[in-house]
């Protein structure tokens, strides 16, 4: 197994998208389509290649600094499901979706209501690198560099009110373009306590890899909570509301024994299906164990204090 | 060639087809691993395809015995011993890939899934109940046993068909689809034994049972028709 540290080697040069955009090219202009549509079958090519870069940069002191994971993984191995259940379905299908014009309403318990553009998002606050732990609930774990800056800074934008003590996320629905068996209850639907909203470890999130979010990693614009559990982190969102009450989720409707508010990576709470004990790093060949709130507990953990996360979990 | 009474070289012809048939997928797999195509988790990929090929070639072996009563095609029987083996042979594979690459031979992580996590209950239960049926596969042992003992045993197949999609029922998250399928395919495949079994019940209850002599008052199956004016 190559281990690469992360400050040897530039985004650029982890994801090799030229060569990747290279053999695409050469196989479209050879008319290869069967060869190319047996390569995307065994998800050597990623369809629906973001092209843009943003920048410029800041590196975040929240950052990792543990081997990055490739960005062939990031971007093919997705649990996305409005794009389909399985894991290579996101990369396929999800090319389908137009990330422009795009616009995410905030509203609710806010004292300004507000309507943002993508672009006014991109120019909110300066973008930052941040390379966080993910971890899914199914026992798998990768290291992404995500961008973009903290979601608090939007929420100040629109002044919660003090009755806001929980934030909603909507994704995205569309079944014109999207999978319509009911398998979640769509739209999609996420949400964090106002505190945890507001924590500057939770990442307004418009890239990865130094370029715009692909659409199968949620593009336009996604929410990143590295302590907790992945699908925690709603994408393609369309509306983020203040509201009173702890908000409904589309997991936790589905199995609520199993998929909690919360979420919080936890070694100690089992998954009925998965221990949590443990997690493979995606690229690695023997698991790891699992940090308790995915190793971010110096940072985290203090908003949890007085709770039971066996309960609360 | 004589699709209803081929010939010994033909079957031994057929056979020598249908292994290879059979090894496809593991050729394939083996393939893609060459080419680094399993994708971002190998491992994952790895265990569901020896899983999913396991239920596939239980469900074709349970196929058989319909099939060659459809298509009145006896000598298909003489094939369902290596469907059922390499049913075997994909399991102890998926098993595999479960013991070794993703828990390393612990054996205690291993012990505890078994005992806490039910979808591996159930599908390690299923393995281990499709063992004594591959060691009694051979015609030495069906002697052995006896026609009968051996065919009570054989039996069990069907409840580890059932085992095996309740495994895969339990395993997904959200999306039932798939296992519904295989769900339906196995309730189709049990359900037509059911009703043959029923069916040769009453046949042999109608050909043994003399009809009881009628005694006393008759009660009328139906209202008689009104009187014509």
């Amino acid at each position: 197994m190559l281990i690469l540290l992360p400050n040897d080697i530039a985004p650029s040069e982890i994801t090799s998208r030229d060569l990747f955009d290279n053999r695409r090219r050469f196989l479209q202009a050879a008319g290869l389509t069967l060869a190319a549509g047996t390569a995307t079958w065994m998800g050597v090519v990623p369809s629906a290649r973001a092209a843009t870069k943003l920048g410029p940069l800041g590196r975040s002191p929240l950052s990792t600094d543990e081997a990055q994971t490739p960005y062939k993984s990031v971007t093919t191995y997705n649990n996305y499901y409005e794009f389909g259940t399985e894991k290579e379905d996101p990369a396929e299908n999800a090319g389908k979706l137009q990330v422009r014009p795009w616009t995410v309403r905030v509203e609710g318990l806010v004292g300004k209501p507000r309507t943002f553009d993508i672009d006014d998002l991109l120019k909110l606050a300066p973008l930052e690198e941040r390379i966080y732990r993910l971890r899914c609930v199914e026992a798998w774990s990768m290291v992404i560099p995500w961008l973009g800056f903290s979601l608090s800074a939007l929420l100040k934008q629109v002044e919660p009110q003090g009755s806001a003590k929980y934030v909603q996320f909507v994704s995205h629905y569309d079944p014109k373009i999207m999978l319509r068996r009911p398998v979640l209850d769509w739209p999609y639907t996420e949400g964090l306590r106002l505190d945890e909203a507001m924590h500057p470890l939770t990442l307004l999130t418009l890239g990865l890899y130094g370029e715009v979010l692909p659409n199968q990693n949620g593009a336009p614009v996604r929410v990143v909570i590295p302590w907790k559990y992945g699908f925690k982190s709603a994408k393609s969102i369309v509306a983020i509301r203040l509201v009173e009450k702890e908000p409904p989720t589309a997991w936790n409707k589905a199995a609520p024994s199993e998929y909690g508010f919360y979420s919080n990576v936890n070694p100690q709470v089992d998954h009925p299906r998965w221990s949590q004990a443990s997690e493979r790093r995606i690229g690695e060949f023997r698991k790891r164990p699992t940090l308790t709130f995915n190793g971010y507990a110096d940072q985290v953990a203090s908003l949890y204090q007085g709770m039971d996360l066996r309960r609360n979990f | 060639m004589n699709f209803r009474t081929p010939t010994a070289t033909q079957i031994a012809a057929i056979k020598a087809l249908l292994f290879a048939l059979c090894l496809m997928p593991l050729a394939v797999y083996i393939q893609r691993g060459l080419d680094d195509a399993l994708g971002a988790n190998p491992i994952e990929t790895i265990t569901r395809a020896s899983g999913e090929w396991t239920l596939r070639f239980l469900l074709i072996t349970l196929a058989v015995t319909p099939l060659r009563r459809f298509c009145g095609l006896p000598w298909l029987l003489r094939l369902r011993r290596m469907l059922g083996l390499f049913t075997f042979f994909y399991a102890c594979l998926h098993a595999t890939t479960y013991f070794w690459l993703d828990q390393f031979f612990d054996l205690h992580g291993i012990a505890k899934d078994i005992l806490k996590r039910p979808f591996i209950t159930v599908g390690f239960s299923a393995f281990v109940l499709l063992v004594p049926l591959a060691l009694t596969s051979s015609n030495y042992m069906i002697r052995r046993l006896g026609g009968r003992r051996w065919q009570s045993l054989h039996r069990s197949v069907y409840a580890i068909g059932i085992l095996a999609v309740i495994h895969y029922w339990w395993l997904v998250k959200a999306d039932i689809l798939k296992p519904a399928i295989y769900a339906i395919l196995l309730a189709a495949l049990l359900g037509m034994r059911g009703w043959w079994r029923e069916l040769e019940r009453r046949r042999q209850l109608a050909a043994a049972v003399p009809p009881p002599p009628l005694r006393g008052k008759v009660i009328p199956l139906a209202v008689r028709a009104p009187r014509q004016t």
